[in-house]
């Protein structure tokens, strides 16, 4: 059955749509991420046009997200005051990363910058993750007793120290708040969510509790994800709703399907998974930068 | 149509003036197409029409077929053209750098169409000499679409405009096969024109040509609307007549699908 898209021109099949964004939901409730670093690629290879499909996929991100938060809302895995202060970082970071984007846009080189950063950042996050839920799962198969929640480092030493008592942390409000500038600034680039960065952030760099992470991660993603529609439809009506509704009627599906199957597994099995994940999408991201092109000459979409 | 030289009599009394230019230009019409009758043959020797003046995008569209069917007064070929609405395109060309395919050059080309058919009764080398196919754009590789030799040399222009063209080839919007003007019995001819569904919006062209022995002997312009209509039109033109409002509704309705999943599953 196709369906013709009004915004990006063009008609797709309907039950890939889907199917489409039921797998997105799906990861987006296992693991937290809001899965804009799968769907944009993956829109794009349908033959949806970039633009749209980056404005686009924003505003599914907001319905699987939504979904999603209230699910881990009911077990009482969101850290409320984590997430405004990573928000407040959050909406500045971004405002500084659309100024970013314009400016390499005026380059020519943004959609360069935009592979880079994937690769760099899926590469690095993957494979740490990789890296630390094997180690993990090592260490359980020889009964060792449980690592220390995070170590001590320069971090702990700025001032502003406030307690997050469902994180059981006890640090510097200028650490959240530097990492939602900085996943600001990459989701602004990168034009996804930035669950990816943020996760591995939250749970590495501030030491939460991995069950508490997703659905604070996902919280402060709603926001963003807003931001971003709200953004790109008032500036580049570049906002379908006919593809967003499609993507998001399997992915509010998928979402919650991947929070039950998120609550069953152990949160080391969760981060190796989403490792391998990431790690596949950013090979795949490092061949296509050295892939000789189909053609050298290529359409630049708008003027 | 040659100007008539009476024309130029013109008296000074302004009455007549008008009444006498209009004797004259009969006049010369008359002499003119006694002495070349190709003009006012032309306008006979051949009429076609599409099947539909409309095309309709809703919800289901998936591209569409138009029937062109027509009739010659005398034997000869015919070619069709169709094409869609001008505007200008970015181009982009990648070279190497460092292993990395990166966009180095990029080139403004104005004037293409968004979508280009052909369709002629014969391979098109067989009807009609090379010049004439450059004159009348028959062939997307006759179309005016290279860079200005201000911007780029002739020889590079070509490059662009083939990198443009093979680029429209890939998206569907330049059809690479030549469609078949078949003919029913030696003066009635019909072709299918198909549209992809990713064709743009706005007016189109179809340009029908009747050659007798390689030269165009008489040719017709149709019109060609390609338009959304109904759900997909008003939210195009509210996406971006009222593009925050539309944007804050986007949000919420995302807002109420990801709340009502969460009621609808916890429920289940």
């Amino acid at each position: 059955m196709q369906i013709y898209l009004p915004i990006a021109e063009m008609s797709v099949n309907a039950f890939l749509l889907l199917g489409l964004g039921g797998v997105i939901g799906f990861l987006s409730g296992l693991f937290g991420v809001g899965g804009g670093f799968l769907m944009t690629p993956m829109l794009i290879f349908v033959g949806v046009p970039p633009v749209v499909a980056v404005a686009t996929q924003a505003n599914n991100i907001i319905a699987s997200s939504v979904s999603g938060v209230f699910a881990h809302w009911r077990r009482g895995n969101v850290d409320f005051k984590m997430g405004w202060v990573l928000l407040a970082g959050g909406f500045a970071g971004s405002t500084v990363g659309v100024g970013l984007f314009s400016l390499l846009r005026g380059l020519g080189q943004i959609d360069l910058v935009i592979n880079l950063s994937y690769v760099v950042f899926l590469g690095t996050i993957g494979a740490l993750m990789l890296v630390e839920g094997t180690r993990a799962m090592m260490r359980r198969r020889r009964k060792a007793a449980p690592r220390k929640l995070h170590q001590h480092s320069w971090m702990h030493g700025l001032p502003l120290k406030t307690r997050f008592r469902k994180s059981r942390l006890y640090i510097s409000a200028l650490v959240p708040l530097g990492i939602g500038f900085g996943v600001g600034v990459l989701s602004a680039i990168m034009g996804v969510g930035g669950g990816f960065v943020l996760i591995p952030a939250m749970i590495y760099m501030l030491g939460m509790p991995t069950a508490v992470v997703i659905g604070t991660s996902l919280f402060q993603i709603i926001f963003v994800a807003a931001n971003v529609t709200f953004l790109q439809a008032a500036q580049n009506q570049t906002v379908d709703v006919v593809l967003a509704m499609m993507l998001l009627i399997g992915s509010v599906a998928g979402a919650q399907v991947g929070t039950r199957v998120g609550s069953r597994l152990q949160g080391d099995w969760l981060r190796l998974l989403l490792g391998i994940l990431v790690v596949i999408v950013c090979v795949k991201l490092f061949v296509d930068l050295f892939t000789p092109p189909v053609d050298i000459y290529s359409l630049g979409g708008s003027l | 149509m040659s100007r008539p030289d009476g024309a130029q009599h013109e008296t000074p009394r302004l009455k007549r003036a008008s009444m006498s230019l209009c004797a004259v230009f009969l006049a010369a019409v008359f002499v003119s197409a006694l002495l070349y009758r190709v003009p006012l043959a032309r306008a006979n020797t051949l009429v076609a029409d599409l099947s539909e003046h409309l095309i309709a995008i809703t919800t289901g569209f998936s591209g569409a077929n138009v029937l062109l069917f027509g009739a010659t007064e005398d034997v000869g070929d015919i070619v069709v053209i169709v094409r869609g609405p001008r505007d200008p395109v970015l181009m982009r060309r990648k070279s190497r750098v460092a292993g990395i395919w990166i966009n180095t050059a990029s080139m403004a080309i104005d004037n293409v169409p968004g979508f280009y058919a052909l369709a002629t009764s014969k391979p098109l080398e067989e009807i009609t000499s090379e010049s004439v196919r450059r004159r009348h754009q028959m062939g997307v590789e006759n179309l005016p679409i290279a860079p200005p030799t201000a911007k780029a040399s002739p020889n590079i222009g070509a490059q662009w405009k083939n990198g443009l063209i093979r680029a429209r080839q890939r998206s569907g919007l330049f059809q690479r096969e030549v469609g078949h003007v078949s003919f029913l019995g030696r003066r009635l001819f019909r072709t299918r024109v198909s549209l992809p569904a990713n064709v743009p919006t706005g007016s189109y062209l179809v340009q029908v040509f009747h050659l007798q022995n390689g030269r165009v002997v008489s040719s017709q312009t149709t019109p060609l609307f390609v338009s959304k209509v109904g759900v997909e039109a008003e939210i195009f033109d509210f996406a971006h007549n009222r593009s925050a409002l539309y944007g804050v509704i986007a949000i919420l309705v995302a807002l109420v699908a990801g709340w009502l999943g969460h009621v609808v599953f916890r429920k289940g």
